[in-house]
């Protein structure tokens, strides 16, 4: 038994019923919180070793060999998501500590927040399509319920879209395993992905792939299926914000990564032509719906829809550089994306807004706060040294040695445009004055409470240490994604070892 | 009797897709019930259906012996009924909360989030 693969599952799940039974004690669930995400990421550290050493590890639930059994597989790319969950949970669980209201902790915030991550790490490492499923279930009730927590008017409207497209995205996916196994008889991703090459009727397999596309490229938000993301991301409080912006669309991302280098690369000029063209539709439509907006938090969402087509991009190309250069940005998104909804949460409090017109004078007041903001703001941009010049530059590399100009324009002009929001956010929040209308001061020269203080700020910290750790020292986790991308690109590696390397 | 099976799951299908295009949350969620009661159906009939037949070993046997029903799509139904129905009880939670607070079920008044 190898006990890391299934470790950053059992960890969130067993702090989730714990929390339940803690319910009384907001303090305990408290400590419980930082404590189980700590060990989350320390899992996460243990994957990510073994993983390295051994290349693939597979665990069979009940020892079932495996096409019977339902198996968990941990590859570099899923060691890398699971790490990252690691990272983004400890962040939002210390951020949580000061931001959250009572209100909310008292309602189950933290049980919900570790089933959230129980369902993400479920998700990344299960290699079986129907558990994939269940895990989605799993990580999208916890995802509703924490959305909805508080039940303000906007909260609702945003959660009956949130909740509406998910679920028919699920449907979709259920029907869409359901025609699979009608075809190949088994669910092992694996064992899926040896016999779909060997069936007479290539064409029924090239539907239910792209009834898979549409289904994960709703959940990723990807064009033109991302309505549900601006209208619901900035609606609840901003840690569970700052959570669903990190980790929730990247499941998305890479349950397509998973399922379209592994079982459906039988037809990639259909397919994968289909997915550039998303993919470049996505960067531009995100990037101008940003540039229209003027609240910090909506900005943020479009940019979120805008920088998962730079990830589709690096799958859709499929050339070992390309994918080397997807994982390299989620990599880097996840960590960015996160600290820049947590820099607007604490502009929030000390502002009480979450609109540009009311907000201003952070760089007199706060300058050390407007550094942490410039460095992932510019990371998104992809100024260099930080990680996202080099995720960018990758991915517009791959592109032109893939003779795509056309795209490469896009994604270049697409960083421009995103560096443009990124300044407006910047002149508008830190750079003008405290605009008139805002008589006090708005809590600037108070400031945060002082015990507050440390928890606000430590996962922006650490988050921007990160990026700058990316992009400063970009060597080995270039490495790293180096590493993924072969195993993607060899999905023989993968069969072998899931299925013992039998012929059937 | 497949036929006649795939029939009716597309007819379930664009049932629940017309219901989910209508302006009331109310049909909305009927809609989204319909749409998981599709997908079930469509993934017990995809794989054959074989009657009369259960899945057993007989006694003394190691083996099933003839053409018998394949209980994994079953097994997969069964699961999948379980989240859809705890994921439909929130739904229509949320959809009492939203007219509570929103004081409308048309869906056209609840744009205030859209951009």
């Amino acid at each position: 038994m190898k006990l890391e693969v299934v470790l950053p599952i059992l960890i969130p799940l067993t702090a989730g019923a714990l929390s339940l039974a803690l319910w009384r004690s907001v303090r305990l669930q408290r400590l419980l919180g930082v404590l189980a995400t700590g060990l989350l990421l320390a899992a996460g550290i243990w994957l990510m070793r073994s993983t390295v050493e051994q290349g693939f590890l597979v665990v069979e639930m009940g020892s079932w060999p495996a096409p019977y059994s339902i198996v968990f597989v941990s590859d570099v790319l899923s060691a890398i998501m699971v790490l990252l969950t690691g990272i983004i949970g400890l962040a939002i669980a210390i951020y949580s500590l000061a931001s959250t209201p009572t209100g909310h902790e008292k309602f189950g915030y933290y049980p919900l927040m570790h089933l959230l991550l129980a369902g993400v790490a479920g998700a990344f490492l299960t290699g079986d399509i129907f558990n994939l499923f269940v895990w989605f279930e799993v990580m999208l009730l916890a995802s509703f319920a924490l959305l909805t927590l508080g039940g303000e008017r906007a909260q609702m409207e945003g959660a009956i879209k949130y909740v509406t497209l998910n679920l028919f995205s699920s449907a979709l996916f259920l029907s869409a395993v359901g025609l699979l196994y009608g075809m190949v008889g088994t669910l092992n991703m694996a064992d899926i992905a040896q016999k779909v090459n060997s069936l007479e009727d290539p064409g029924m397999i090239t539907v239910v792939s792209l009834m898979f596309m549409i289904s994960f490229g709703i959940k990723a938000a990807a064009f033109p299926l991302f309505f549900w993301l601006p209208a619901s991301y900035h609606t609840p409080q901003v840690a569970v914000s700052a959570l669903f912006a990190g980790l929730l669309t990247k499941v998305g991302v890479y349950a397509l990564y998973r399922v379209f280098t592994l079982m459906f690369t039988q037809d990639i000029g259909y397919t994968h032509n289909i997915l550039l063209w998303a993919a470049a539709l996505t960067m531009l439509t995100g990037v101008l719906g940003a540039a229209a907006q003027f609240e910090f938090r909506r900005i943020l969402s479009f940019h979120i829809v805008s920088q998962i087509g730079y990830m589709l991009l690096g799958l859709a190309l499929l050339s070992p550089l390309a994918l080397v250069g997807g994982v390299f940005y989620i990599m880097h998104h996840i960590i960015v994306k996160t600290n820049l909804f947590l820099v607007s949460g604490i502009t929030y409090r000390l502002m009480g807004s979450y609109e540009l017109k009311d907000l201003g004078g952070f760089y007199r007041q706060r300058p050390y706060l407007a550094i942490l903001f410039l460095i992932p703001a510019l990371s998104l941009a992809g100024i260099p040294p930080l990680s996202g010049f080099f995720a960018k530059f990758i991915v517009v590399r791959a592109s032109l040695e893939s003779s795509e100009y056309l795209i490469a324009a896009i994604a270049l002009v697409v960083g421009l445009l995103t560096l443009y929001s990124m300044i407006k956010i910047w002149a508008e929040v830190f750079w003008k004055q405290v605009p008139d209308h805002v008589t006090d001061g708005g809590g600037l020269n108070s400031g945060l409470q002082p015990r507050h203080t440390l928890a606000y700020y430590a996962p922006v910290i650490g988050l921007a240490t990160c990026t700058l750790i990316i992009g400063l020292y970009g060597q080995p986790i270039y490495s790293l994604a180096e590493m993924a991308a072969h195993q993607l690109m060899n999905p023989q590696l993968y069969i072998d070892a899931v299925l013992g390397g039998q012929a059937k | 009797m497949e036929t006649l099976m795939a029939y009716v799951i597309g007819i379930l299908f664009a049932a629940s897709i017309y219901m989910m295009l209508r302006r009331s949350i109310v049909k909305l969620v009927i809609g989204l019930i319909i749409l998981s009661n599709a997908a079930n159906l469509l993934i017990f009939v995809v794989s054959g259906l074989t009657r009369g037949s259960p899945p057993l070993i007989p006694d003394g046997a190691g083996e099933v012996t003839g053409v018998v029903a394949d209980p994994l799509p079953q097994a997969l139904i069964l699961t999948a009924i379980v989240i859809a129905f705890s994921v439909l009880a929130f739904a229509v939670v949320l959809i009492r909360r939203a007219y509570e607070v929103v004081g409308t079920d048309d869906l056209d008044e609840m744009k205030d989030t859209d951009t």
